[in-house]
């Protein structure tokens, strides 16, 4: 049995008899009729989305030049393959009749996907995530809008449980940009040579420097090269609107709040904040994951608190877990429990405040 | 070796046993004691929770019903949807006298079709009924007319309603409606009655609730009842089953024993009929089709 | 940081799209035949005085108040009553109405028609409240709640200020803009009549930022009539506002003026503010001071392939007016029409023909083609979370249309869907193009049913 909700939610138009009538075009006869409002916003979800495209445009160019064209081959890979995932399955498997990948949702988790694997890898496991990232993690739960966790992130989860070893063998920056195999030319990353620390204590780490870390001249995955390229990208989304600042300046602060505190106790073995926040995927994580609107909080308060709970998570797993990155682990964590703050973090109300209370009561029952 | 396997099975052994009492133990202290008679009741009814019956689902008639039963009396309980077979067959299990329901049925009360009454706006919202009714009078003007959107196909637990591509009406099937009431609560125009089925499945009725004046009326719908009393005149010489009240016929049908005479004199064709009514006059008299 | 105040909650900022503010008000001379409804107000329709043949003249009573919150209604040309028949209204459903036939144009001998501004105030107060009420003025900013209700303020009440809502926040609508720079004196005088009536020394005229020359244009009135000792210095003050909306909604505008929050499920009595359009306050001054009954208003014609062509306009219309007669008038019903609305953009009806009368709440025609009045596809909710920032009332559109959609009333009560304005923000803003006014509206019929009920079992 359908329910109520379905049906008028139906792309296929009404249930009824009269012909779908929604949308321009349609021939009618006389006046339309609606209800107010009769004026809409110019904005789509299309707009949204091709606008993070291009906000992930610095980044893929930051890959593309440190890591080399092999970069730029696993990106076009996974957007390739996420596209052609999620268009197979809105069209053959659930029968719609148009598809949804003109909305730019699933060339954004095919970028975030690539963006988090490291330029080496091999191109059918990246393939494999990216059916992933869009059958399980998006189309399964019903498409655009409905999924709980981070298509992106569910693939990454997914390639690092199934490939370990490929997901964490990283291509030296600048090594070889024109070579598309780049297996003889790997290092390791800033965070993972930190992991390495019980053994010989921080000051004897060869560690790169704050400027390679901005700029990006390290080892990691595609989008975790430079702190400065995902910077911009988020700006931009900050000036569009689409992304609130307050949101990934807690997932960043509540990391270096965190990293600090250990620093402060052992800087002996723990490495300061600001190296926390520019290595591994702390940035892409704060202004491309946390942001994400649909795996999110609905109120701005509750998407401070999910950034901030994601940070303090993503510092432990460096500090303590097993891991040396934590992002992933760590907002997947609280996708899990958006529900939760949903229900606890409600917007203010008008006309429920403290003054409003006392004017209540001075004015009387009426 | 052997040790490791033997620590395993009696750590294994000795969980298991504990939870197991602890289960055992719950099971007997916490048991609800349920009247057997409960289970068996429901098990009979359809299990389909529509509220038909004025409970709150199947089980609620069940303790209604077993209630009933330890007060000698389940007479006054009946499940619609289960029809009399259900019924006879608690009657036996508790040897007490059920309530002789008629079988009813929901009927559509308006003929406003595409091609009798046709669209003069276009609906731009959400395809639903409710909306519809809360947004304007309906595409085809009439402000008590089926707004064919199909709340009722969608409310039916039956599938019993399906909309007619042709006539853009709600169509209900005889054989699958079991007149629970959720088309009747589904739309916002109350376009649905329950009726009964009639002998023989013959069964007339009033095709339209509009009550406006009869050129208001007319404006918007060649079939809308106006209240002109012909039919009226008719049946009075019969069993006096039509009543006129609000500028609108309607037929009581306890009275009305389904002869048809009303449907030929109606001069709109606001009169619906589920078999080929007699003609008296030799005058074109086109037979509304009650299920189209 | 804006040097204008504004309202804190959401809101949003549609284009304005005024495109008929520099366009006078013109006199449109009633002709024809035309359709008076006997309820254009909040509450119980008017008792019928007139019948079927009566001769009547501008000014004419038709029907009286029947009941507390009721208002009269007058007749708005001269002729005969042709017949006592429902005509539709903007729902396109019938309603009873007095259909006139035009003949001439003579008012009532009561009623003073000079141009000439009276200032003298009267000071009986209950002469001022049965004037308002007799003359059957209604809220004209659109929800068309009897005036003098409103000012009927109860035992133990007092006002401590009036606001004057000129913020005209609607896109499209000019009508308050015009009125503000054509009847400034009057609505000073009418703001006056008002405030005593309210027994307030304080009135604030609240208007946005964009209609500087009706800012200006109120300011030196103000300061002359104080200058001349005509008003207290500071009695009455012109508060410009930033253009967002829903500004001109009562309890967004008193919070923007007086930084005061309407409680929840309470008026703006109770927080001693009154609120009230400035083309009502100009139908005060003419009821109280020249006798005249709310028989016109300003109705804003309007749409941009109109405009396009030369029409449209700013018209000051006799009430019961077919929109045809409007539309012919300011230009002609553009081809392609596909929509007409009456009122505003974000709140007003789309209505399904012509033959509707103008009432005394309609204060714009609308005319938009297919391209600008179509809905899109409706897409999946992506939790973007932009109608919850919008929703000048700090509610979660998007839960409780789903609320509404699976028949959860009792929690869309709890989530506060009667604090819902109506002001359609969410709807507006929501990028995937989802109807969650329209459930939410519904949802807000249920729930007021439903308190209804619960009400009833407690008696």
């Amino acid at each position: 049995m359908s329910t109520r909700a379905d049906h008028q939610n139906s792309a296929q138009g009404p249930g009824g008899a009269r012909p779908d009538t929604t949308g321009p075009g349609a021939a009618r006869p006389g006046l339309l009729v609606a209800l107010p409002p009769h004026e809409r916003a110019d904005e789509s979800v299309a707009r949204i989305m091709w606008a993070v495209v291009l906000a992930l445009i610095p980044t893929t160019l930051a890959g593309l030049y440190f890591y080399g064209i092999r970069a730029a081959l696993v990106t076009l890979v996974a957007v390739a393959a996420a596209v052609a995932a999620e268009h197979f399955i809105v069209r053959y498997m659930l029968k719609r009749e148009t598809s949804t990948v003109t909305d730019g949702s699933a060339v954004v988790t095919g970028m975030l996907l690539a963006f988090n694997v490291p330029a080496s890898l091999p191109l059918w496991q990246i393939i494999l995530g990216a059916l992933v990232a869009i059958g399980v993690g998006k189309m399964a739960f019903g498409g655009i809008g409905n999924n709980p966790f981070n298509p992106a992130l569910v693939g990454r989860a997914f390639m690092l449980i199934s490939f370990p070893a490929d997901m964490t063998t990283w291509p030296v920056p600048g090594a070889a940009r024109m070579s598309l195999d780049l297996s003889a030319v790997t290092g390791a990353t800033p965070l993972g040579i930190v992991k390495d620390v019980g053994s010989v204590g921080l000051s004897a780490l060869d560690l790169p420097s704050y400027l390679d870390l901005f700029l990006g001249r390290i080892g990691g995955c595609v989008g975790e090269a430079s702190a400065l390229a995902v910077i911009l990208g988020g700006l931009f989304l900050v000036w569009r609107g689409y992304v609130p600042l307050p949101v990934p300046l807690a997932f960043l602060g509540s990391i270096a709040l965190v990293t600090g505190i250990a620093w402060v106790v052992d800087p002996g073995v723990y490495i300061d904040p600001l190296y926390h926040i520019l290595a591994g995927g702390a940035m892409l994580g704060a202004w491309f994951m946390v942001t994400d609107m649909t795996t999110t909080p609905m109120s701005l308060k509750g998407r401070v608190v999910f950034a901030a709970s994601a940070g303090v998570i993503t510092a432990l797993i460096r500090l303590f877990g097993g891991f040396p990155e934590g992002v992933s682990y760590s907002i997947l964590i609280m996708n899990a429990l958006v529900p939760v703050i949903d229900r606890h973090m409600k917007p203010r109300k008008f006309g429920y405040g403290k003054q409003a209370g006392a004017a209540a009561s001075a004015g009387g029952a009426r | 070796m052997s040790e490791i396997v033997l620590y395993s099975v009696l750590t294994l052994g000795v969980v298991a046993a504990l939870f197991s009492t602890i289960l055992y133990v719950v099971s007997r202290l916490f048991a609800v004691e349920e009247d057997p008679r409960l289970t068996e009741v429901v098990e009979m009814l359809p299990g389909i929770n529509c509220g038909a019956c004025g409970f709150p689902g199947c089980a609620g008639l069940g303790e209604a019903l077993v209630k009933g039963a330890d007060d000698g009396d389940i007479s006054h309980l009946n499940c619609p949807p289960g029809g009399a077979d259900t019924m006879t067959r608690i009657g036996a299990y508790f040897g007490l006298e059920t309530g002789s329901a008629k079988e009813t049925v929901a009927v559509l009360r308006c003929g406003g079709s595409c091609e009798h009454a046709p669209a003069k706006n276009s609906y731009d919202g959400p395809a639903s009924c409710v909306i519809a009714h809360s947004t304007f009078a309906g595409e085809n003007g009439c402000p008590f007319g089926c707004l064919q959107y199909g709340d009722c196909e969608v409310a039916c637990p039956f599938d019993a309603i399906s909309m007619d591509p042709v006539t853009g009406l709600p169509v209900v099937d005889q054989e699958l409606c079991t007149s629970c009431g959720a088309c009747v609560r589904a739309c916002p125009r109350k376009l649905f009655e329950i009726r009964p089925v009639g002998r023989r499945s013959r069964r007339v009725w009033i095709n339209c609730r509009n009550t406006e004046s009869a050129v208001a009326a007319r404006k918007n719908c060649a079939v809308a009842c106006i209240a002109c009393g012909k039919c009226k005149t008719v049946c009075d010489g019969i069993v006096q089953a039509i009543t006129i009240e609000n500028n609108l016929a309607f037929i009581d049908s306890d009275k009305c024993i389904a002869c048809g005479k009303c449907v030929p004199v109606c001069p709109t064709k606001a009169i619906a009929a589920t078999f080929e009514p007699p003609q008296p006059k030799p005058k074109k008299t086109e037979a509304e089709s009650a299920d189209a | 940081m804006s040097k204008y105040k504004t309202f804190t909650l959401g809101g949003v900022h549609p284009p304005a799209n005024k495109l008929t503010g520099h366009l006078p008000i013109r006199d449109l001379e009633p002709r024809g035949t035309i359709a008076i409804p006997l309820s254009q107000h909040i509450g119980k329709p008017a008792e019928l005085v007139v019948e079927r043949g009566s001769e009547v003249r501008v000014g004419t009573l038709l029907a009286r108040a029947s009941g507390f919150i009721s208002a009269p209604v007058h007749s708005s040309v001269s002729g005969k009553v042709k017949k006592i028949d429902s005509v539709v209204d903007a729902q396109g459903h019938r309603r009873e109405a007095v259909v006139i036939t035009v003949d001439g144009d003579e008012w009532e001998e009561s009623i003073d028609t000079s141009p000439d501004l009276l200032e003298e105030i009267p000071l009986d107060r209950r002469m001022i409240a049965s004037r308002i009420a007799d003359s059957g003025i209604v809220g004209a900013g659109g929800a068309a709640f009897p005036t003098a209700v409103k000012f009927s303020i109860p035992e133990g009440r007092s006002v401590d200020t009036l606001i004057i809502n000129g913020v005209e926040c609607e896109p499209y609508l000019t009508a308050d803009h015009r009125v503000m720079l054509e009847q400034a004196d009057e609505l000073i005088v009418g703001t006056r009549i008002l405030m005593h009536e309210a027994g307030t020394a304080r009135a604030i005229i609240g208007i946005e930022s964009n209609k500087a020359d009706a800012i200006e244009l109120l300011q030196e009135r103000i300061r002359i009539k104080a200058r001349e000792g005509k008003i207290p210095e500071g009695f009455i003050t012109v508060l410009a506002l930033k253009e967002r909306y829903p500004q001109g909604g009562e309890k967004q505008l008193i919070e923007a003026a007086l930084g005061r929050e309407v409680p929840s499920g309470r008026l703006p009595l109770d927080i001693n503010c009154v609120v009230s359009n400035v083309s009502t306050a100009v139908a005060v001054y003419q009821a109280v001071q020249k006798n005249r009954p709310f028989i016109d208003r300003v109705v804003t014609v309007t749409g941009h392939k109109l405009v396009a062509a030369g029409g449209g306009g700013n018209f000051r219309v006799r009430i019961g007016t077919p929109v045809s007669a409007l539309v012919d008038a300011a230009g002609g019903l553009p081809e392609d029409t596909a929509k007409i609305i009456m009122g505003g953009p974000m709140t007003g009806r789309a209505i399904p023909s012509l033959d509707v009368p103008i009432t005394k709440g309609s204060g714009g025609l609308i005319l938009m083609d297919a391209s600008e009045a179509s809905r899109l596809a409706v897409k999946n909710c992506i939790r973007c979370a932009r109608c919850v920032g919008v929703c000048p009332m700090g509610l979660e559109p998007y839960l409780l249309e789903k609320l509404v959609q699976h028949e959860r009333y009792e929690d869309a009560e709890k989530e506060g869907i009667l604090d819902c304005i109506e002001c359609g923000s969410c709807n507006y803003a929501c990028p995937s193009n989802r109807p969650l006014l329209d459930w939410i509206r519904l949802g807000k019929g249920k729930v007021v049913e439903l308190r209804r009920s619960r009400m009833r079992g407690n008696q």
